[in-house]
């Protein structure tokens, strides 16, 4: 019958809406402990993401990299999986873009950034890959290797980038030698949005295309929904998981490519800030579909954008926004339980 | 007793009255009310309507505790006994007031004294994994009874149990009863259960109260007319004389172990030949469920080989598909489906890959898979919320008519079938066993596992008994012997 699908839209919409009203009711409680007015919090938080042109591309910039690194979980989430490595194959892809970018001196430009994005995809889609192989082969949880890959990765980089490919030259912090200015992508045309937003949206346009409208796309939601099934309709288990793991694993290991090439020109500690993290928050606030995700990940980028000018205006502390976001986190989590319970989005059994 | 779930009336004004010291069999179809008013008698469900009356009293059941009190038990069709403690512990952890320290001495006498005015006993010092399923039965019952349960509701007790065993625990109850220790509800839908061993019977159809009476003034048409109504029931199946083919579907020396790592399957050899249908019997647990899912690809056996039209099969989507080989595993939503796939998506998984649904090779064709839906949903009277419709919003009945309609809407050469039928309707049963019987005539080889013993000996062509993972006994269709065959279920020996 008409609506079963679009019901069941309505019914993520109410619910994601609902988990939104409850974080902003218990970060306003929150803050209101501190003697803040909460609906002040709640403007200056708009102001800061939205208000004006510079907020907003502000916010996009943001947005970019959490759009990469929410598919890192959202695409093996499709196949059953539940992948939290996202910061460490950002972390991976961005030292691995150092590591050939800077071997591609005579280069021109547009094929040393192809080859640099590559490098990045495909180290990212290796690094959670390799998770997925250890879960379908050795039994290993995804969720605890691909945590634990992610300080490997980040020890790694903390390693390389204190001794083997140190630039001296950089003497506030320890960094990577440069990929240098000729390789860096730049803004999007009139704007100071970098090219990663593209980069990301394309990404998550490309992603929703194949889970949704393809046949790899279909098995894999054949063996998300039911390991079992899939097995007896014969589908490739293994393959497919290591598919998800690897396309997972390269959209972050993008992002990672990005931030070297868009924002820092080098790898440093600055690559492990938490996109990886919050791209966590993002797939699942936007239930694992990547053109959600774009729109979910514009909402977080406008949150941690705001960030400071909270810090500003309120003497809030730095924390703040991660306050805010871990309730978020929470109220999602919680209410994912609420589904296929509410009586009214129930169709009735024939 | 009325009882509404949405708008759905499970039950309608059903008055029933049991008398002490009677077995009184609720008698129905899947979906009938037999459980929901169960239920409502033992306070998991609150009746919208009605009254329970407790000798002569009036009483709000609000929960299972309060039934108890009344001394109300029941006895689930799946034991709830803790597999790895012995008996006598088991006994004691039903208690609703157990002191910190058990007094194990006070008790052990307490239960053996008890078990003296019993008529069966049990080794108090096993552990309940070690006992067959109809001495895990008696444990159930002894349980409530030492609990202080003055009535008893038997809900389907012999499904698990081997003819033997089912007729041993009915006639016990049915002594105790006589004796005025206590009454008997027994819920079922085999109908020879209420003619040899109920004294009264209460027949529900659609949640109301069809009839009823003393069962021995009730004949077995009358009854079976009472519970399917005026509904129409598939044409009998009827087989046809099949030459005798080659095997296609041979099964050399399996072995598959269980999740525990124990052998389930212990090298069992079987050949199907086409057109023919080869049942294996069996109380359930003897390594059946490991057999299918070897079969299905859902383990992978520790040692032999299958072979299927003549040559090593595995089960790969390639090659279940150039061998025609179709499967109907029981649950099917948990084995088979996926339940918050739709109606369509879920009847397309063995083809959504084939070129008639899918364009420019990679991309799929919604109109082709919702279109196949529509002829399918026609063709097998499946009754849904239409294609689109989740499947987990449908009846058990028609969610494994989905998955009948995509197993045999193709050619089959081989099909494995692992209870089909159980927890369907008598109309639903009819059909899928036709749908068995055709597939068999127009030369499938067809491996029928099923626990329903009469189901086997109308469907199959010979039948195997299974018992501990492996084959222990083997008959043509037309020298099977229920008495046999029942004896080689409980032990081969």
């Amino acid at each position: 019958m008409v609506g079963s699908r679009a019901k069941s839209g309505v019914e993520a919409v109410a619910i994601s809406a609902a988990a939104l009203l409850a974080t902003l009711v218990l970060f306003g409680a929150f803050v209101a402990l501190r003697g803040i007015n909460p609906f002040d919090v709640y403007r200056v938080l708009y102001l800061g993401a939205f208000g004006s042109w510079f907020a907003i591309q502000h916010t996009l910039t943001q947005a970019a990299p959490l759009m990469l690194t929410a598919l890192c979980t959202a695409v093996p989430a499709r196949a059953g999986l539940l992948v939290i490595g996202g910061e460490g194959a950002l972390v991976v892809g961005g030292v691995a873009t150092v590591l050939v970018g800077v071997t591609l001196m005579g280069v021109p430009a547009p094929v040393a950034i192809a080859l640099m994005c590559m490098t990045g995809t495909l180290a990212g889609g290796l690094w959670i890959g390799a998770a997925g192989a250890l879960r379908h082969y050795r039994g290993v949880h995804e969720t605890i290797s691909t945590l634990l890959l992610n300080y490997i990765a980040i020890a790694v980089m903390n390693h390389l980038v204190t001794g083997p490919i140190r630039d001296f030259s950089q003497v506030l912090k320890p960094a990577s030698w440069s990929v240098g200015e000729r390789f860096m992508i730049g803004d999007l045309p009139g704007t100071s949005i970098h090219w990663g937003l593209a980069f990301g949206v394309v990404t998550c346009l490309l992603v929703y295309v194949l889970m949704r409208r393809t046949t790899f796309g279909f098995a894999v939601d054949i063996l998300g929904g039911n390991v079992r099934a899939a097995q007896m309709v014969g589908l490739p288990i293994g393959p497919l998981v290591l598919s998800t793991c690897v396309i997972g694993g390269a959209a972050a290991g993008l992002a990672g490519t990005i931030e070297v090439i868009a924002v820092h020109g080098f790898a440093s500690a600055s690559l492990a800030v938490g996109y990886g993290y919050a791209g966590i928050l993002v797939a699942f606030l936007a239930r694992h579909n990547p053109m959600a995700i774009i729109l979910i990940a514009t909402l977080l980028g406008g949150i941690s954008a705001s960030g400071g000018l909270l810090q500003r205006r309120f003497d809030l502390p730095d924390a703040a926004t991660l306050v805010l976001r871990g309730i978020l986190f929470l109220a999602v989590l919680a209410s994912s339980t609420l589904y296929g319970r509410l009586k009214i989005f129930q169709s009735r059994a024939v | 007793m009325t009882k509404h779930f949405g708008p759905l009336v499970a039950l309608d004004n059903v008055s029933i009255r049991f008398e002490p010291g009677s077995l009184h069999a609720i008698l129905g179809e899947n979906g009938a009310g037999k459980s929901t008013l169960v239920k409502c008698m033992m306070g998991y469900y609150r009746p919208d309507a009605g009254d329970i009356f407790v000798s002569g009293e009036k009483h709000a059941i609000n929960n299972p505790r309060h039934a108890h009190q009344l001394g109300l038990g029941m006895v689930y069709q799946h034991f709830t006994l803790v597999p790895s403690m012995t008996v006598a512990e088991n006994l004691i952890l039903g208690e609703a007031q157990l002191p910190p320290i058990i007094p194990w001495e006070a008790e052990r006498e307490r239960i053996e004294e008890f078990q003296r005015t019993m008529p069966f006993k049990l080794d108090l010092d096993r552990p309940v994994a070690s006992l067959a399923a109809g001495e895990k039965q008696k444990l159930e019952i002894l349980k409530q009874l030492f609990l202080g349960r003055r009535v008893l509701i038997l809900d389907e007790p012999t499904t698990v149990l081997t003819p033997a065993e089912a007729d041993q625990i009915l006639g016990l109850m049915r002594g105790m009863a006589g004796n005025q220790q206590l009454t008997v509800i027994l819920i079922t839908h085999k109908l020879r259960e209420v003619l040899d061993f109920a004294g009264d019977v209460t027949v529900l159809r659609a949640g109301r109260r069809v009839g009823g009476g003393a069962a021995k003034d009730l004949a077995s048409e009358e009854l079976v007319r009472m519970m399917i109504g005026a509904g129409k029931i598939a044409r009998a199946a009827t087989r046809v004389e099949t030459p005798t083919n080659a095997a296609y579907l041979d099964l050399r020396d399996l072995t598959v172990e269980n999740d525990n790592g124990l052998m389930a399957v212990r090298g069992v050899s079987l050949q199907v030949r086409a057109g023919e249908i080869v049942g294996v019997a069996g109380v359930s647990g003897n390594g059946q469920r490991e057999l299918v899912e070897a079969l299905a690809g859902q383990r992978q056996p520790a040692s032999g080989e299958m072979f299927v039209r003549g040559a090593v099969y595995s089960p790969r989507r390639g090659e279940m598909r150039q061998r025609k080989v179709f499967l109907l595993p029981e649950e099917p939503l948990r084995n088979a489906c996926v339940g918050v796939m739709s109606v369509a998506e879920n009847l397309a998984f063995r083809n959504f890959d084939e070129p008639r649904n899918t364009r420019y090779r990679w991309l799929i064709s919604r109109r082709a898979i919702r279109g196949q839906a529509l002829d399918l949903i026609d063709r097998y009277g499946i009754k849904a919320q239409g294609a689109e419709a989740r499947l987990e919003t449908l009846s058990g009945g028609n969610v494994q008519r989905t998955v009948l309609a995509r197993e045999l809407c193709e050619e089959v050469s081989v099909l494995v079938a692992q209870n089909p039928c159980s927890g369907l309707d008598f109309a639903a049963v009819a059909e899928i066993r036709s749908q068995l019987m055709d597939a068999r005539n127009r030369g499938a080889a067809v491996l029928l596992i099923s626990e329903d013993l009469d189901e086997l000996l109308e469907l199959a062509d010979r039948i195997v008994v299974m018992f501990e993972g492996k084959f222990v006994y083997e008959t043509p269709r037309d020298q099977a012997d229920v008495q046999t065959i029942g004896r080689y279920m409980a032990s081969p020996t």
